[in-house]
């Protein structure tokens, strides 16, 4: 992305007549102006008015009661809040860690001159990413299920189990996260093997002359110029990740996610207290507390992951 | 490489391979068997005929042909949309040179990095004050333009077209939209095809704010109606996953087709290095 940035500044000009028509200098604002409209209006606006209609008793169809802060004492107060938060940062780090881990391995093992039936590997990869995140929950419920889920049937050949699964807290969390990771880890492996591929052949086998095998290869020359896709990866997964809300609702069939909200995310509690409960007030409230949130994580990610700096070492 | 290398790598990225593939393997399995078999252990695992059965009872059941319509309009016309309002965007920032632009674009860039689907709650008041509310627009229009794709089309205007080309038809007198249509369009088009794709995936497998907006059946899409297939009968896991894979169907069918051009558009758009 910085290096994208960077050439702005120096992309030559196409015109060279002083005198422009009228028509000919608001092409460019003609141009970009559908998408800023979008965004204004379905973007910007409704993000400044979340931070207004937090500061009231705000019922759609009745008073707007301004309250100021009142929404956000009470939002802190509230167990329910604060275990959405822990919910949903759970899974989100079930989900985002394997999920980088396991694209990495795959685009090493796919970057291998001379694979047969490359185009076949890469396409498989990209299903899960083509498959709805609706269709997705459901299977995954039925192959998690605790009488008749595939999964179970398979543990109680090695004597584990039955697991109920959508019943307990990490159980449910480590069944979303796992969709999360089946549905995202292809197309992210397609993003790093991209990054692999532009690496030159010639590195690799120059250090395999001097000696380095597969795992120093992959540490010394893959993993840094992997770098910046791997940033890219981290912050867009926790934007993502920590705004989950369909896997959660489709698994569990209800906005609270089981007996004891055991998996309701921030995302499902706000639509919860919103449009169940008809509080817009609170409802904008959790939207601004998980606005900053995802701002923080985001920005956090980006410092941590841009210190470490693998293979300098 | 050596063979006992070759033979890892291939047991693992067919493993990988399987992994990502079975779900919908079994997602087929249970829609064309009877909804039994998604109960019973040990389970059956190839499919068996009664896929039509299953598919009527999910068309009688919910209007699920009407939801697949509904799909296709919005995604379609949010899929064309990304195409050409975005390469339009993308040739402004990446070819012309007009004030505020670095600046412009810089905002662009960070819209990206917002996630203002936080901001539901004002954008369903905004949606029910243009009486929008239950109706297809309000999936559609929002969606018709994005900071990412304006971006990566961008990426690849900077990329594949020379400015030589461009000065040389603005001496021979040709206007920007002129420039635009008949030069810098047609050599991105593959480019902007993919982006189109994009946006029609994202776009029919979206689901909070078509859940959020959507209030009739007859506005469904293919995924509210997989919801609503989920609640009318509690457990028939048969019927919900027919309605899944039939939901799933257009974009396998399509994938098929467009799929390497996908890949390859996903791998040339990534960072390299």
């Amino acid at each position: 992305m910085t290096a994208t940035l960077d050439r702005v500044a120096d992309a030559p000009p196409i015109t060279t007549r002083v005198h422009q028509s009228v028509g000919e200098r608001i092409a460019p604002y003609a141009y970009i102006a559908p998408f800023f409209l979008i965004f204004a209006v379905f973007g910007l606006v409704p993000l400044l008015f979340t931070f207004y209609v937090a500061l009231f008793d705000w019922n759609p169809i009745g008073e707007h009661v301004f309250v100021g802060f009142d929404n956000f004492t009470r939002l802190f107060g509230d167990p329910r809040f604060s275990n959405a938060l822990w919910n949903t940062l759970s899974i989100w780090l079930l989900s985002t860690l394997p999920q980088l881990v396991l694209a990495l391995g795959v685009a090493h093992l796919l970057n291998h001159a001379r694979l047969r039936l490359a185009v076949f590997f890469r396409m498989s990869m990209l299903v899960p990413y083509i498959t709805s995140v609706a269709a997705t929950a459901i299977v995954f419920a039925q192959m998690f299920d605790r009488d008749y889920g595939l999964l179970n049937w398979l543990l109680g050949f090695a004597g584990i189990g039955p697991i109920d699964f959508k019943q307990s807290v990490w159980g449910s969390h480590l069944m979303i996260a796992v969709m999360v990771t089946w549905r995202w880890f292809g197309y992210t492996t397609l993003l790093y093997l991209a990054s692999l591929q532009a690496i030159p052949r010639a590195i690799y086998e120059a250090a395999a002359v001097d000696g380095a095998g597969g795992w120093k290869q992959f540490r010394h020359i893959s993993l840094p110029s992997l770098r910046p896709v791997i940033v890219f990866t981290i912050v867009t997964s926790t934007i993502g990740g920590l705004q989950i809300f369909t896997e959660p609702l489709l698994m569990s069939r209800s906005t609270t996610c089981g007996a004891i909200r055991q998996c309701q995310t921030l995302t499902l509690f706000l639509y919860e207290q919103a449009f169940g409960q008809f509080q817009f007030g609170y409802g904008a409230a959790i939207g601004v507390a998980l606005f900053v949130l995802i701002i923080l994580f985001a920005a956090l990610n980006y410092v941590l992951s841009t210190r470490i700096r693998p293979g300098k070492s | 490489m050596n063979d006992r290398i070759r033979w890892w790598t291939y047991l693992l990225i067919g493993l990988a391979t399987l992994v990502c593939l079975f779900p919908l393997y079994w997602m087929f399995v249970v829609a064309t068997t009877d909804s039994a078999t998604a109960t019973q252990l040990p389970p059956e695992i190839v499919p068996g005929g009664n896929f039509f059965e299953l598919a009527g009872l999910v068309f009688s059941t919910v209007p699920f042909v009407r939801a697949i319509i509904n799909s296709l309009i919005v995604a379609g016309t949010i899929g064309v949309g990304h195409a050409v309002l975005c390469t339009l965007a993308g040739f402004a920032f990446a070819k012309l040179r007009f004030p505020g632009r670095n600046a412009l674009f810089l905002i662009v860039v960070l819209t990206m990095t917002v996630p203002t689907q936080l901001a539901v709650i004002p954008q369903y008041m905004i949606i029910s004050s243009l009486n929008w509310v239950d109706t297809l627009q309000a999936l559609i229009v929002p969606g018709l333009a994005s900071a990412f794709g304006i971006f990566w089309m961008r990426q690849h205007l900077s990329s594949t077209i020379s400015d030589e080309i461009l000065q040389a038809a603005r001496i021979d007198g040709a206007n920007t939209w002129q420039i635009y249509w008949r030069i810098a369009f047609p050599l991105v088009r593959p480019a902007a095809f993919v982006l189109g794709l994009l946006g029609f995936v994202y776009s029919w497998n979206d689901f909070l704010w078509p859940f959020i907006v959507l209030k009739s059946p007859e506005m469904y899409t293919a995924q509210i109606a997989i919801k609503a297939l989920q609640n009318s009968l509690d457990i028939d896991l048969g019927l919900a996953m027919s309605g899944s894979f039939l939901s799933t169907l257009p974009l396998v069918v399509l994938f098929v087709f467009v799929g390497r051009r996908m890949v390859a558009g996903i791998m040339d758009g990534a960072f390299k290095g």
